[in-house]
């Protein structure tokens, strides 16, 4: 995917699915939502967009993204949604339109729409976020977690341990501190780096397919597993089940991929903090 | 300005500088690194910045913004040597203000004396607000602001007000670039400048020079805040501007200067090297105006003051231009390099917006490419911003070679963009060999970071025993492997 325009994003897409392999048969589209992807996408999050297109068309679906941002129409089908981090001038112009959505929000959350939602986005997924300075910014309590803003800025490489996806590596920078309460639980135990807080050693959030978590890199590049459970319960939400049609040419390109992968993420761990 | 006593220094520089030159010799000799004499001296004596740099007749230019530092500031301060006047610089782009103190140590005699008429330093944002702390400088050009090491600043806006920390500091004059609107801004917190000049491009050349937020953005939206700020970044695109690149074709640039065209054949080439030009041309052309009754100036800066003073203002620019077309080319940035007839061009990447004008300057026909990718504390350690570069311009030709410390990111990146590598390496020495054995003769291209930069033109270095403009690189080298090993 290009990240200049949408108009060339989705001529991307179109191309693509035009010559998609595995396509044979009747289209199988997924809606893919990009919240707020011109204000809440720094740190490269849009790579994580990139990934979801092109493991879903090799999955033998028809990815359709949807850049949504402020004002816009709310697509009719939404199977998937992914965000990202943002700056306080990002945050500030998305607010008022993030709570009007945030009903619909929860609502595909209790559907089971998966969701991954990073950094920023993640900290406004929780009940608040707490400014230096004691202002609460509310957030739409998809998670049952606080953010507060430090002085410290936590950064750096980040290994951490996931009961669902095994080692999960990563890149985190953030200054809001997250703790999770309720039936939040957190998304893995951090081996390297410090995760939600200074104080507990957890790191993101996990909500039945809503995943929030501070791991830039982008994050689901170098941990397909993630990518694989956001798409598999994406298909499931669309169609309840869900069953790659791959030619041998896209498991070819799969495995090239994740082997990669493999080896990106075995560099990553040994990287310094 | 500057009276018999301050030219020659004081007592206290004398002993510093005695000490600062000592250190330099002996670090020299352990193979010490650029920065280490700035560190001693810094921490014996805090005022000898101030104290050196107030001796100065035109005072101190200072260059910052996230891209292009390095290039501009080589610009402005050849620009000023080709024009007659003597320099104070850090060449070396060590833009700390350690490296700037070590790179004056270097340039002063031993009673603390610099001997210019003006010194121009390229300085880290970060730094350079702390820089303009202890040395209000006299001219400030900003930049840009574009998403870069944010895991050292923080965030974009925060690096804004970095800048503004500058442009308020300043007390001559301020050029701000009027095409970035969070620079633009700018003008309102330079309080303590006579003035502020802009530069800018013509409306034409503007699709070249996509913005931050044109970069990340990717639907016109309909809220009140986006109408504000296109508003806003249109009304600043409007500012009048005393120099614009009106045209720009590899080595060929036309710049409008108080709405007259100037044309001129440049040494350096691309349209990013030709918009610093503007910026420099821009500041340059502030220094010479207040040259004109300035005091003290070297006599061979008197000399050139007095021909341009009897100049009409056209032709004044015009001998700008001149000066400025005759710039060479900042070291590791666009660089060639003939190795035994295979012509290498080393381009350093360290962000999204420099790795994506990169690849739109350079066709990727008809050269093999490289990429090396380390993520040592000097090149940032997320990989992030790989992924918001677009390769699809490389799928036709491949990718020859990539290597260095994250390679197989690199690799990851490029197979999501179907663009195929033929080969990862991960010794940049070993990759740059196989790249010359491969196709040999072809032109070569490696875009790389900052330290694997310095290790492929060591190995060059030792694949040539090159001249002597090598010479340094080791040393550096080592300070920023030492540098990453402290973090």
């Amino acid at each position: 995917m290009t990240q200049e325009n949408g108009g060339a994003a989705q001529d991307a897409t179109k191309e693509a699915a035009d010559t998609a392999p595995g396509a044979a048969g009747e289209s199988r589209p997924i809606d893919v939502v990009s919240l707020y992807a011109h204000d809440m996408n720094i740190y490269g999050d849009s790579g994580n967009v990139l990934v979801i297109e092109k493991r879903l068309r090799l999955y033998g679906y028809e990815p359709v993204v949807h850049l949504y941002n402020p004002g816009d129409l709310w697509p009719e089908h939404v199977d998937l949604v992914l965000g990202g981090g943002g700056q306080d001038s990002g945050q500030r112009i998305i607010q008022k339109d993030f709570l009007q959505r945030g009903g619909i929000l929860r609502q595909l959350a209790k559907e089971g729409v998966p969701m991954l939602m990073i950094c920023g986005l993640y900290q406004l997924f929780g009940k608040y976020f707490q400014t230096v300075s004691g202002d609460r910014i509310p957030g739409v309590g998809v998670f049952d977690a606080v953010t507060i803003g430090k002085k410290a800025r936590l950064i750096g490489n980040v290994v951490e341990r996931s009961r669902d996806f095994g080692i999960i590596v990563g890149y985190e920078n953030h200054s809001g501190q997250t703790f999770l309460h309720g039936d939040t639980k957190p998304l893995a135990t951090v081996s390297k780096g410090q995760g939600n807080n200074l104080d507990d050693g957890f790191e993101g959030a996990r909500v039945g397919n809503v995943i929030g978590t501070y791991m830039h890199g982008s994050l689901l590049p170098k941990n397909p597993r993630v990518a694989d459970f956001l798409i598999a319960r994406a298909a499931e939400h669309r169609y309840g089940t869900f069953e790659p049609r791959m030619s041998r040419e896209a498991r070819h390109e799969l495995d090239l991929l994740d082997r990669t992968a493999r080896e990106a993420r075995d560099v990553a761990q040994q990287r310094p903090r | 300005m500057a009276t018999q006593t301050q030219r020659r220094g004081s007592l206290r520089s004398a002993v510093t500088t005695g000490i600062g030159k000592a250190v330099r010799r002996a670090a020299g000799m352990v193979g010490g690194g650029s920065a280490f004499p700035g560190m001693v001296v810094e921490k014996i004596d805090r005022g000898f910045l101030g104290r050196t740099l107030a001796q100065l007749p035109l005072g101190t230019v200072v260059v910052s913004g996230t891209n292009g530092k390095t290039s501009t500031t080589r610009m402005i301060a050849q620009t000023l040597e080709n024009l007659g006047f003597a320099v104070a610089t850090n060449p070396t782009g060590s833009n700390f203000v350690r490296g700037v103190v070590s790179s004056l140590v270097r340039q002063v005699d031993s009673r603390g004396g610099l001997h210019a008429d003006v010194a121009v330093f390229e300085l880290d944002e970060a730094y350079a607000a702390l820089f303009v702390k202890q040395v209000p400088p006299r001219y400030c050009v900003l930049l840009n602001v574009l998403r870069d090491q944010l895991d050292r600043f923080g965030e974009i806006d925060n690096t804004a007000r970095l800048l503004g920390a500058v442009a308020a500091a300043t007390t001559g004059t301020v050029v701000l670039n009027r095409d970035d609107a969070r620079v633009a801004a700018l003008a309102g917190v330079a309080r303590s400048a006579k003035k502020t000049d802009y530069y800018g491009l013509e409306p034409n050349l503007r699709p070249m020079f996509p913005s931050d937020d044109d970069l990340h953005g990717h639907v016109v939206e309909d809220t009140d805040e986006a109408r504000a700020a296109e508003a806003a970044k249109q009304a600043y695109r409007n500012l009048p501007a005393t120099v614009t690149l009106a045209s720009a074709d590899r080595d060929q640039a036309e710049f409008l200067i108080d709405g007259a065209k100037h044309g001129a054949t440049m040494r350096v080439s691309g349209v990013y090297n030709l918009f610093n030009a503007a910026a420099a041309l821009a500041v340059v052309r502030a220094v010479v105006a207040d040259a004109m009754d300035a005091r003290g100036l070297s006599p061979k800066a008197e000399r050139a003051v007095k021909q341009l003073r009897v100049m009409a203002a056209e032709q004044r620019d015009e001998t700008l231009v001149k000066a400025v077309s005759r710039v060479t080319p900042a070291f590791g940035r666009g660089e060639t390099i003939d190795v035994d007839g295979t012509l290498v061009d080393l381009v350093l990447v360290k962000n999204p917006s420099g790795f994506r004008s990169a690849l739109q300057s350079f066709s990727p026909e008809g050269a093999d490419t490289m990429i090396a990718i380390n993520d040592q504390y000097a090149d940032g350690r997320d990989m992030s911003w790989l992924w918001d570069v677009d390769f699809t311009s490389l799928r036709g030709r491949g990718v020859a070679m990539v290597s260095g410390t994250r390679r197989w990111d690199m690799a990851l990146r490029l197979r999501y963009d179907g663009v195929e590598p033929r080969e990862v390496t991960e010794d940049l020495g070993q990759a740059v060999d196989r790249l010359l054995a491969a196709g040999p003769g072809a032109r070569k291209r490696i875009y790389c970071t900052y330290t694997a930069m310095l290790e492929i033109r060591k190995h060059l270095e030792i694949l040539l025993k090159v001249d002597k403009r090598l010479a340094g690189i080791a040393g550096i080298q080592r300070t920023v492997e030492r540098g990453a090993e402290e973090r």
